[in-house]
């Protein structure tokens, strides 16, 4: 189906601008969508939605398990509620709301999880969002995603609102630098893109460190090394087939994420290998089971070594690895 | 007991060295939570210089009383406080925001002394404060805890969960204080998600309940001697106050919640300070 936004162009628009704008187009056709904040709205760009939608706008003040909980309500009484809040409240202070009413009941409620991973890098670290991913995709019945940028934000949306039952959607605080230059890319949800090609080695990202992989495997390339980029845009249900892929293809597997190496992207990459029964050269980047510093997040990504250097690095070291090479490789994929 | 003249003209002294210390900070930082710090200010200048047994050289002293600045975004009026006493370095507040500094929007306990506790997350600090005011009654010790709270922050169903608690454990030496400005990010309080009877509903929750102008010392001096002494029921003083009190362009503007200053601007904002400590200190019979 081709994709026409009228008015979204994410060159202008914030990661969350582009999220508010693409529901609003989206709730022109589709009178169950309702929004939902905790006074948070002005935060997560909930305002044109508010002024265009207002009898469709909830405000909940500062009360996040209230609001998870209604729309849990809303939604198994038929609405599409679209809630928005920073990935930390999401994830930790209504996780009993998410866990019981939401995917429990398999209520079709959409989180907007934003300001994630350390995005939002100088409130410290009770805004930092660096355990979301891992508790996410732990809860039964809930899609987990991470867009790489405003572009992907769109179509996970619009994805999300065909999707019926409970989607968590990560996105950062401000802009996120641009990785598609185009709608029409065949976003699917649980589908792995691969946006670069590559032989020696494979990076497999997700969120804002899916550029800076693309990044890392061009400085690369220019060195005569060939990696390949995944954007593992879903986290949940994960695409094994791309990751089983590139196991075999290359051999080398570096996952990247902003959120800790416990339980996120890093471990759901390495439950599918452990289970396939082959074996590769394997490494987890993100945070190294510790609370970020604060900082501008350009700053945290070099500091937790998921920027692009970082990311060159750790390829330079998986190829200098020895590790055991089976020699029935070919016969086990 | 109430004010001198004196010790009134010193803490206005020493809160608009504050205001204006949150400027700086501001424009050292590149923007800041101004309005929320602006309003409680007074209160925490109150607590910090006339009330509260600290020692900035022993920060970790058992018997110190506790601050819980539960509406954690504030810390950029609380870090004025700090270092005046000489928590923290003045030069560090340069630092603030920046990468790699100890000092953050929301202050880190483990990492800035005389913080006693890390918030950030709203609707946390009061019952971190129950807890440390029932230590207290556990260790026979006498030191007393005051929590600031939001009024947006009210929202959180924890603080009333706290609220009972407190009510039905009464413990002796804790104070509960709403920064009540009428502001949260999204708008005005009542607008944003109605708070009102606002006063009535901490009495509801058994709280013995004060309504004071949170810009005014000896107002609020009086309501906390009051607190303390009193032991039949818990208080909660209701700091009727401005958000960006003291800034013409934030005071009274939600849009203020979170902003940053050009120079001129924030030379139009010390200015501002100056005339309005002015006209305080002018008011002081
Ligand atoms: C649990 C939680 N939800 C949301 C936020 C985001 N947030 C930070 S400040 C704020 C508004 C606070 O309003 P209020 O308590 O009235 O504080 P004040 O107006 O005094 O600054 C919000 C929603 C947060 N810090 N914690």
């Amino acid at each position: 189906m081709a994709i026409s936004y009228t008015s979204i162009s994410q060159t202008k628009l914030s990661t969350g601008e582009v999220y508010g704008d693409t529901l609003c187009e989206l709730a022109k056709d589709n009178p169950r969508i309702v929004a939902l904040t905790a006074d948070l709205g002005k935060s997560t760009k909930m305002g044109n939605f508010a002024e265009q939608y207002p009898d469709r706008f909830y405000q909940f003040g500062i009360a996040e398990q209230n609001m998870y909980g209604t729309a849990a309500g809303m939604a198994k009484s038929g609405l599409i509620p679209f809630t928005s809040s920073f990935a930390i409240f999401a994830s930790c202070r209504a996780l009993d709301q998410v866990h019981t009413d939401i995917c429990y009941q398999k209520a079709n409620v959409k989180l907007i999880a934003s300001h994630a991973g350390t995005s939002f890098g100088q409130a410290g670290t009770t805004h930092h969002s660096t355990e979301d991913i891992a508790i996410m995709r732990s809860l039964a019945n809930l899609v987990v995603i991470v867009p790489a940028d405003g572009m992907e934000t769109a179509n996970v949306v619009r994805a999300a609102v065909e999707y019926d039952g409970p989607v968590y959607i990560r996105i950062n605080r401000g802009f996120d630098q641009v990785v598609y230059g185009t709608y029409d890319y065949g976003y699917q949800i649980g589908k792995a893109v691969e946006i670069y090609e590559g032989t020696d080695a494979t990076v497999i990202a997700c969120g804002s460190c899916v550029f800076q992989a693309l990044q890392a495997a061009r400085e690369l390339e220019a060195d005569g090394v060939s990696v390949r980029v995944l954007n593992m845009h879903t986290i949940k249900p994960i695409d094994r087939e791309a990751i089983l892929k590139a196991v075999h293809d290359t051999r080398r597997i570096i996952t990247v994420e902003d959120h800790t190496v416990i339980g996120g992207l890093g471990g759901a990459v390495a439950e599918v290998i452990a289970e396939s029964g082959m074996s590769c050269a394997f490494k987890r980047l993100g945070l190294q089971d510790t609370f970020s510093p604060i900082g501008f997040h350009e700053d945290l990504m070099s500091i937790h070594c998921i920027d692009t250097n970082g990311i060159v690095t750790a390829v330079r070291e998986l190829l200098n690895m020895d590790f055991e090479d089976d020699e029935d490789w070919e016969d086990e994929v | 007991m109430s004010l001198t003249k004196e010790e009134r003209l010193e803490l206005e002294a020493k809160v608009n060295e504050h205001r204006h210390t949150i400027i700086r900070t501001t424009m050292w930082a590149g923007s800041g939570h101004v309005g929320g710090a602006l309003s409680m200010i007074d209160a925490a200048t109150l607590l910090y210089y006339h009330y509260m047994n600290i020692d900035p050289k022993r920060p970790d002293w058992e018997d110190r009383d506790r601050f819980v600045l539960s509406k954690g975004h504030a810390g950029i009026g609380y870090v004025a406080i700090l270092s005046d006493l000489g928590f923290i370095p003045y030069d560090s507040l340069k630092t603030f925001n920046l990468t790699g500094s100890r000092l953050g929007i929301h202050l880190d306990s483990s990492k800035v002394p005389g913080v006693d506790f890390s918030t950030g997350s709203l609707g946390h600090g009061l019952s971190l404060a129950l807890g440390a005011a029932l230590a207290a009654q556990q260790l026979n010790k006498t030191y007393r805890t005051f929590c600031m709270l939001g009024d947006g922050e009210c929202q959180e169903g924890s603080v009333w969960e706290a609220a009972m608690a407190i009510s039905k454990f009464n413990p002796p030496g804790l104070v509960t204080m709403v920064d009540w400005n009428k502001a949260q990010i999204d708008g005005l309080t009542e607008d944003v998600m109605p708070l009102e009877p606002f006063a009535d509903k901490w009495r509801a929750f058994g709280f013995h309940t004060e309504e004071v102008d949170g810009h005014d010392f000896s107002a609020m001096a009086e309501a906390i001697d009051a607190a303390l002494e009193r032991t039949d029921v818990p208080t909660c003083i209701i700091l009727d106050t401005v958000k960006g009190q003291g800034v013409k362009v934030c005071a009274g503007n939600y849009r203020w919640h979170y902003g940053a200053f050009d120079e001129e601007m924030a030379k139009q904002a010390h200015n501002d300070l100056d005339a309005y400590y002015q006209q305080r200190v002018a008011s002081i019979k």
